[in-house]
């Protein structure tokens, strides 16, 4: 268990190599300068602030310097809030962004697993119909309509919750971008769940369990449920990425200061630290889910061995 | 058949002979099965629809998508001979509905197009050359796959400026991966296949068999997942242009339109429920259509 570990997070460096990689020198090719601003600054001052923040350097050696800095946890400043460095606004605004995901992924499992058991159980039947269509509406229907139409709807006509804003992490105003963020979700594992459950419902050590005469929720809960959720089991990585994109649309719309929205202002404004150190950050978090996926896939079923 | 005798020389003995030897293809099986399908057939009857209204539909609309009317703005749906309404800038909404729809299915075929070349041609090749090289080329997708791309792509529309072929290089190239992983998976399954021996002991090359013989026999797995990429291209465009960093204006596409919807949804509901549905039409035809063609392709599930 500890050297599989171990050796994932081995492999993990060189995929955190790459993306650093690509990520500096796309940034880098991208015409103008963290420097230009709505005041032409004068060659002289120009000069010295790309002195100051080693930019005059050729570029391998800034790479070389920045990879440096990154190994030892050190993500530079920003280019455009000054006196703060990457790691301080790092730290401002991942809670937005954590709380969020967070929520809505655990909010989705607990309610896509139910649902997808439940249209097992009863295949073909009225649930199966009404989850499954349940399932391709949320599919369907992406993260930039719903929000608007919610907000449209339970904010700005019938005024039940905040339209926009953080408000410190107040309840009323979670409320509307963690539904957003999990609707898709929710039908995503739940079409999954119903998948796996319908297939292990059929096997054979399932019938044997009911040949001993096992209570059929007994059944279910200890037997078929464990084996029926391993596909989702790995949808939890990719899930992630997915977050990452509802979540930049959601922060957007809701006005939510995160890192997504954090993110795209940097990257149009050429703050080179920071953008770097959002896409590390991010890497980092999806390879660590991936991780626990893979992990959680060999303690579910002991067939898979981590080797 | 029953009752039939089956005389030799007699016409009706050739035919029935003739057909039972021609037999049901797999494919016309999938036909049949997919025909039965209602959903998929509704997804099929409506998105035939839509492509055909994005195709003519801009030709006979009495504005340009790009027409501005001082006179018109905000003119709500049926005034003034808009039939959708109009926008901020007076622009006509039906118009921009349709060229916008134009866009989106434009960017969902050709971007698929790119992730199915490329993703069919390393998948076969890392499959059926097997070995390190499949190693080597399938740790390339697995690294690749860890990577946060809605950020690269972001990033290439930051670095290159936002034009609309690099929209469909950049999404295409992310979506090819899922697609490599397919038919690596199946070609390493076909390889080892009679016919392929065959066709080796024939003396066909690695080329040749990788042409003629592997890539036509995934196409069924291959046609599931474009039916389902399509609509997943179409959703990462409109995130873009959600996010102002895909289609610019006065080109739309259904992201656009949704976005700016979504701005003036409180002054003009139609600017944001007209496009949302049309969105959710097509990517739901196309689900159906997916759906329809996995059972009706691979009918293990059933």
């Amino acid at each position: 268990m500890l050297r599989f570990i171990g050796r994932r997070l081995l492999i993990a460096i060189p995929t955190l190599f790459l993306v650093i990689t690509v990520a500096f020198f796309m940034m880098r090719a991208a015409p103008g300068s963290p420097f230009d601003g709505d005041r032409k600054l004068s060659p002289e001052i120009e000069a010295n602030v790309m002195a100051k923040y080693g930019m005059d350097r050729p570029l391998h050696e800034q790479y070389g310097a920045y990879l440096a800095g990154v190994v030892q946890g050190d993500l530079g400043p920003s280019l455009k809030y000054k006196d703060k460095t990457v790691l301080q606004i790092l730290q401002e605004n991942y809670r937005v962004s954590l709380t969020l995901g967070l929520s809505s992924i655990i909010l989705a499992t607990i309610i896509g697993v139910s649902l997808g058991v439940l249209a097992a159980l009863r295949q073909n039947q009225t649930t199966d119909y009404v989850v499954m269509t349940i399932a391709i509406l949320g599919v369907c229907i992406p993260t930039f309509v719903t929000a608007p139409v919610l907000v449209l709807v339970i904010a700005s006509k019938l005024g039940w919750l905040p339209s926009a804003g953080w408000n410190g992490g107040a309840l009323p105003n979670l409320i509307l971008p963690i539904v957003v963020l999990t609707l898709p979700q929710v039908a995503i594992i739940s079409r999954l769940t119903r998948a796996g459950m319908v297939e292990v419902l059929r096997s054979n050590y399932i019938r044997t369990a009911r040949a001993k005469g096992l209570p059929e929720n007994r059944i279910v809960r200890r037997h078929a449920l464990r084996a029926a959720i391993l596909p989702l089991v790995s949808y939890l990585g990719p899930a992630a990425a997915g977050l990452i994109t509802g979540s930049l649309v959601v922060e957007k719309i809701f006005n939510l200061p995160g890192l997504g929205k954090f993110f795209v202002i940097s990257a149009l404004q050429r703050d080179y630290t920071v953008v770097m150190g959002m896409v590390i950050f991010y890497a980092a978090l999806i390879l660590i889910l991936n991780l626990i996926a893979d992990l959680l896939h060999a303690v579910l079923d002991p067939r898979v061995r981590l080797s | 058949m029953t009752g039939t005798i089956l005389t030799p020389g007699s016409r009706i003995g050739a035919e029935t002979m003739e057909k039972a030897a021609r037999g049901r293809s797999l494919w016309d099986d999938a036909r049949r099965r997919l025909l039965r399908n209602k959903a998929a057939v509704g997804g099929m009857i409506v998105l035939g629809l839509l492509v055909l209204a994005a195709i003519i539909g801009p030709y006979f609309t009495p504005y340009d998508y790009d027409q501005i009317n001082k006179d018109h703005v905000w003119a709500p749906p049926l005034t003034n001979g808009h039939l959708l309404g109009a926008d901020s800038l007076g622009r006509d909404l039906l118009a921009r509905l349709l060229t916008g729809l134009r866009v989106s299915l434009a960017i969902g075929l050709v971007a698929t197009t790119v992730s199915l070349i490329i993703g069919v041609a390393w998948g076969a090749i890392a499959g059926y050359l097997g070995g390190r090289i499949d190693e080597v080329m399938m740790r390339v997708v697995d690294v690749l796959y860890s990577l946060p791309f809605i950020f690269f792509v972001i990033l290439l529309m930051v670095t290159f400026g936002s034009n609309i072929i690099l929209i469909f290089v950049a999404i295409g190239a992310v979506e090819w991966l899922t697609m490599s992983r397919i038919v690596r998976g199946q070609t390493l399954s076909l390889k080892h296949k009679e016919f392929v021996e065959a066709a080796r002991a024939a003396g066909l090359g690695d080329a040749g068999i990788i042409a003629k013989h592997i890539i036509p026999n995934l196409l069924g797995p291959v046609v599931v997942y474009v039916t389902l990429t399509i609509p997943a291209v179409i959703l990462a465009e409109s995130f873009l242009s959600f996010l102002g960093l895909g289609v610019q204006p006065p080109m739309a596409s259904l992201g656009t339109l949704i976005a700016n919807g979504a701005q003036d949804m409180e002054l003009a509901w139609w600017l944001l429920v007209f496009p949302s549905v049309t969105m959710v039409v097509t990517l739901m035809s196309f689900n159906f259509i997916g759906d329809g063609l996995r059972d009706a392709i691979d009918p293990k599930d059933r």
